[in-house]
């Protein structure tokens, strides 16, 4: 077992997966002789050479979509959107033909292909480039989104997205890049649709995912560590398709929940989990569901405005102190 | 000009070309085999009567949805298919009826795709402006303008990163030619050297617009070089002429792998779909594309040559008709897809978790 970044488990398992399978090749701007905005390519351009690492013009409509077309021909192509902020000019490759192919034409093609993207914020880099926007992807069936929250769930979800005959939207986040984890030597693909329950507890149940599930689980040490709160922790880990059992009957068992999401409130993800709560588990609600999300404005610049604008550990606790208090759970 | 299309396969065409009985050795059609033309004239009012009967089944409420009809631009249509191999792949906009038949696909299950029926191309799922065949080399009808442009470009990666000997051709209006896709995928085809032709069909319209209104540059094959690639354009209403560019430039995509763009100048004969009365057209441009249907006077020089005799040309149009009406009677007689299937499409790797109901099945 080795203690890697989320950065490295991303990057080794595209290498191990190019070395395994010829058909996965790397598309998408400055991925090859850049090495990736964020690195994750680092090198190889020098192993696999420019057919197989494939740097592409500022066109982002152009190489998805042309990434699409590859994969219906049955190569499996990993893309690196910068950003997802610039996944925007590809929605309609996305939204409109990756996602809608293969029902479209009643199963006869599938589109194998990953489209990697980190989103988040916190880095202050303004309204546009700070953007959690995996919802628009979450809402489209014949899309998977998965959101890896650790490096060992970075490299299962990733060797399960490359492997899988659909395209799957798989989301990094910027703030998660240098984290470090525990990674088994041997890591078997996960399961794309499964939430984890990372941490079990009896006092309430904390749902989140990517960055803030990683802040739902040093939330729920430290409630524990100092307030003895026993909370259940579950990262949902995959956003479409939604695995509402998990989190449903992890709410059966502790009578209360919080949502930790880095969208926004008014229809987002935290909605669809607060409205599946209510379909199944309202008998065994004790409080309403509370959602932890980001502020509703285009996200500032401006160091104290962003601070304050994201949701985080402190936003967080406080609403599950107050959720026990509801439920008169706080020792 | 025979040769271009035979290079890499010279036995098997060159031989079914001599072999006809009545090959024109002078005139219009010289060095042109009979057997060869009148398959042409074949499958264009093969084309023309689909199409009809499609209209009907529309206005009879048989056809949902929209329904773009290639009516005048089967000359187009027919030149263009027959520059391909079977396993060469072909990507269209949803005005695709006509390139569906051309391409090899039975007139019934074309037909029952519009009817929504499960033995139709994709299955009922595509409609009119979706209909996909593996077997036949068609790769998609696209019913959102551009979108199928960098669907081809990627396929002829996917070719090209597989050391294959396929073209990919990509199909689309003169519309079209303004939208983001098509410049950056022709970008990207010619900076990779992918071997894809882009088509654009010029009826000179897109829906009501024409395409001085639309293309500051309205000679459309012009684009091209801005993308340093062969530029090129055609008659669309002569199937020869056509057959032998696109042979030309598909053949050159194949051998050095980069990309062309070819303008095939023709007529739409009726409204953008089969709803749309047209009323924006002046009584000139109507009548300028009657007087190039290229059924009507294919039909015409084909008689004159004697190619054909009126009777010949009559068994071939009544034999046309016939196909159509068994498409019609076939997609009458095959079934509605079960409701049972709803969910089996939505993904290839089946998951877990899926939310599979109906609105009005319970949550859990
Ligand atoms: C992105 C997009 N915008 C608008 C439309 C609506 N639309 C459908 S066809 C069409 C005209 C396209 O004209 P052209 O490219 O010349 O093709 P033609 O219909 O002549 O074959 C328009 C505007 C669409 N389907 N997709």
């Amino acid at each position: 077992m080795a203690v890697i970044t989320y950065r490295q488990a991303l990057h080794d398992t595209l290498r191990d997966e190019m070395h395994r399978d010829d058909d996965v090749f790397l598309i998408g701007e400055e991925i090859g002789v850049f090495e990736g905005s964020y690195k994750i390519t680092a090198g190889l351009l020098d192993e696999f050479g420019e057919k197989r690492v494939r740097d592409t013009p500022i066109a982002e409509e152009g190489f998805v979509g042309a990434a699409v077309g590859a994969a219906m021909l049955g190569l499996r192509p990993v893309v690196e959107l910068m950003t997802i902020n610039f996944s925007l000019v590809a929605l309609d490759q996305i939204v409109n033909h990756a996602a809608k192919i293969y029902g479209m034409f009643g199963g006869q093609t599938s589109v194998p292909m990953v489209l990697r993207t980190p989103g988040g914020g916190g880095q202050q880099l303004g309204a546009t480039h700070s953007q959690n926007i995996e919802l628009y992807y979450a809402f489209v069936p014949g899309l998977k989104v998965v959101a890896p929250s650790t490096p060992a769930d970075a490299k299962a979800l990733l060797l399960a997205a490359i492997r899988d005959d659909d395209p799957v939207l798989f989301l990094e986040n910027l703030a998660l890049y240098n984290t470090k984890g525990e990674v088994p030597d041997h890591v078997e693909p996960a399961e794309i649709g499964k939430a984890a329950v990372t941490r079990e507890g009896t006092d309430i149940t904390i749902i989140g995912y990517s960055r803030m599930a990683g802040v739902a689980t040093q939330v729920a040490e430290k409630l524990h560590d100092e307030e003895g709160i026993n909370a259940e922790v579950v990262d949902l880990r995959s956003l479409r398709p939604l695995d509402r059992e998990t989190f449903v009957n992890s709410v059966r068992k502790t009578g209360c929940a919080v949502v930790a999401e880095d969208d926004w409130l008014t229809y987002g993800i935290g909605a669809e989990i607060a409205a599946s709560i209510s379909d199944g588990a309202f008998d065994y609600l004790d409080a309403p569901v509370r959602r932890v999300a980001s502020a509703e404005v285009p996200l500032p610049y401006a160091k104290p405005l962003e601070t304050a604008a994201l949701p985080s550990a402190e936003s967080l606790t406080t609403a599950v102190r107050e959720t026990l208090d509801a439920v008169g759970r706080r020792r | 000009m025979a040769e271009t299309a035979t290079r890499t396969k010279p036995a098997t065409r060159a031989k079914s070309r001599r072999s006809s009985a009545s090959a024109a050795n002078s005139g219009p059609f010289s060095g042109e085999s009979a057997e060869l033309l009148r398959g042409y004239f074949q499958q264009m009012t093969l084309i023309r009567r689909f199409e009809e009967r499609a209209a009907q089944g529309y206005t009879q409420a048989k056809i949902g949805g929209y329904c773009h009809l290639n009516l005048g631009e089967e000359a187009t249509v027919v030149g263009l298919m027959s520059a391909l191999r079977k396993t060469d792949l072909l990507f269209t906009n949803y005005r695709e009826h006509g390139y569906a038949l051309a391409k090899g696909i039975e007139p019934g299950r074309v037909m029952a795709e519009l009817y929504g029926r499960t033995t139709g191309t994709s299955k009922g799922w595509g409609g009119s402006m979706h209909m996909f065949d593996v077997e036949a080399g068609l790769l998609g009808g696209y019913g959102i303008v551009g979108g199928q442009i960098p669907l081809a470009t990627g396929a002829a990666l996917a070719i090209d990163y597989r050391d294959g000997d396929q073209v990919v051709m990509c199909q689309m209006g003169d519309g079209t030619t303004n939208i983001g896709a098509f410049h950056e995928a022709l970008n990207i085809a010619a900076l990779w050297n992918l071997p894809v032709v882009f088509v654009v069909v010029n009826n000179f319209l897109g829906m009501g617009t024409t395409v001085e209104k639309s293309s500051a540059e309205s000679e459309l094959y012009k684009r091209a070089s801005a993308y340093r690639m062969h530029g090129e354009r055609v008659d669309g209403n002569d199937v020869l002429a056509v057959r032998d560019t696109a042979t030309r430039l598909v053949q050159g995509a194949r051998e050095s792998g980069g990309p062309a763009l070819l303008e095939a100048v023709s007529h739409r004969l009726k409204g953008h779909s089969v709803v749309d009365p047209a009323k924006y057209r002046s009584e000139e441009s109507v009548q300028e594309a009657r007087d190039n249907d290229p059924v009507a006077n294919f039909r015409a020089r084909l008689v004159e040559a004697g190619v054909l005799d009126e009777d010949g040309a009559k068994e071939i149009e009544r034999s046309a008709q016939a196909d159509a009406d068994a498409a019609v009677a076939f997609a009458d007689d095959s079934p509605h897809p079960e409701v049972s299937t709803l969910f089996d499409y939505t993904y290839a790797t089946p998951v877990a978790n899926d939310s599979r109901r109906l609105p009005a099945d319970p949550v859990f």
